[in-house]
């Protein structure tokens, strides 16, 4: 699984660079950001521009990274390519989240 | 998504001879492997035909339905099957999906509600968004236990 992440101004930023967040790897990533968010950092970002898909398992596993990562820091989000923006809508996700429109810094420089 | 409409090679649909004329047929086996590669082979045999919120949707269904059976029908981890079978009309994509698992809870499909999310952090839901998801987003679905298969049959819509 390709993730790579970043320390920006306070937060961390995490871009997942795989076309599909689904069932397949779901509990992968869950676990890969255990490791990552390890790190110290007020929020964390999930970058999910280069994600074109997220079933339900996926988004899941995203609820379940906020909780974790909860109450002392928050999980926001940002790119979300239109399905995966859809699928945030109809479960009314997209009402418990932060969504930016990108993630903060551009480009991401250094993998972690 | 899985195939992408303008760039390169599509991935050749696998068109069996049962498939309804102008439709899709495939037998795959249930692991998610084999499934992400029948998505992928439906994906690419209906994609020019429809809006990229429509090839959206249908991946989303598919793969949820997918999902289920895999997790679920199969959940004793023993080899199974899925027959995957779409034939397009005016009104869109009727898609019948037959698996020989283990029959749905109570034989009947699961209500799908969604869960609420007006709660507390630590209490939000992480499951329970498939069958909210698959009934949100199909038309005319059913289900009927035949003998020791599932049939599972809806439509998605799809702009003429």
């Amino acid at each position: 699984m390709n993730i790579i992440a970043e320390a920006l101004d306070g937060a961390l930023v995490v871009r997942l660079d795989e076309e599909r967040l689904d069932a397949a790897i779901a509990i992968q990533f869950k676990d890969r950001m255990r490791e990552i968010t390890a790190q110290p950092a007020e929020r964390v970002v999930l970058d999910l521009s280069s994600v074109a898909f997220v079933d339900s398992s996926g988004l899941g596993a995203i609820v379940s990274v906020m909780k974790f990562l909860a109450p002392a820091r928050k999980l926001e989000l940002a790119g979300l390519t239109p399905t995966v923006e859809k699928v945030f809508r109809l479960t009314r996700m997209d009402s418990v989240f932060t969504i930016h429109a990108e993630a903060p810094g551009g480009q991401i420089r250094h993998a972690v | 998504m899985l195939c992408d409409r303008t760039g390169g090679r599509q991935p050749e649909a696998e068109v069996s001879a049962q498939a309804p004329p102008g439709g899709f047929h495939a037998v795959f086996a249930a692991d998610q492997t084999a499934v992400r590669g029948a998505l992928r082979a439906a994906l690419a045999r209906f994609v020019r035909q429809m809006t990229d919120d429509e090839a959206g949707t249908m991946e989303l269904v598919l793969a949820e339905v997918f999902n289920n059976i895999v997790e679920h029908a199969f959940a004793d981890g023993g080899p199974g099957q899925i027959e995957l079978t779409i034939s397009r009309d005016e009104l869109g994509l009727m898609c019948r999906i037959a698996d020989d698992g283990a029959p749905m809870p109570e034989g009947r499909l699961p209500a799908g509600r969604l869960p609420s999310n007006a709660v507390a952090v630590e209490d939000l839901p992480e499951g329970g968004f498939g069958w909210f998801l698959i009934r949100d987003l199909t038309r005319e679905l059913s289900y009927v236990r035949d003998g020791s298969r599932n049939l599972l049959m809806f439509r998605l819509p799809i702009a003429a």
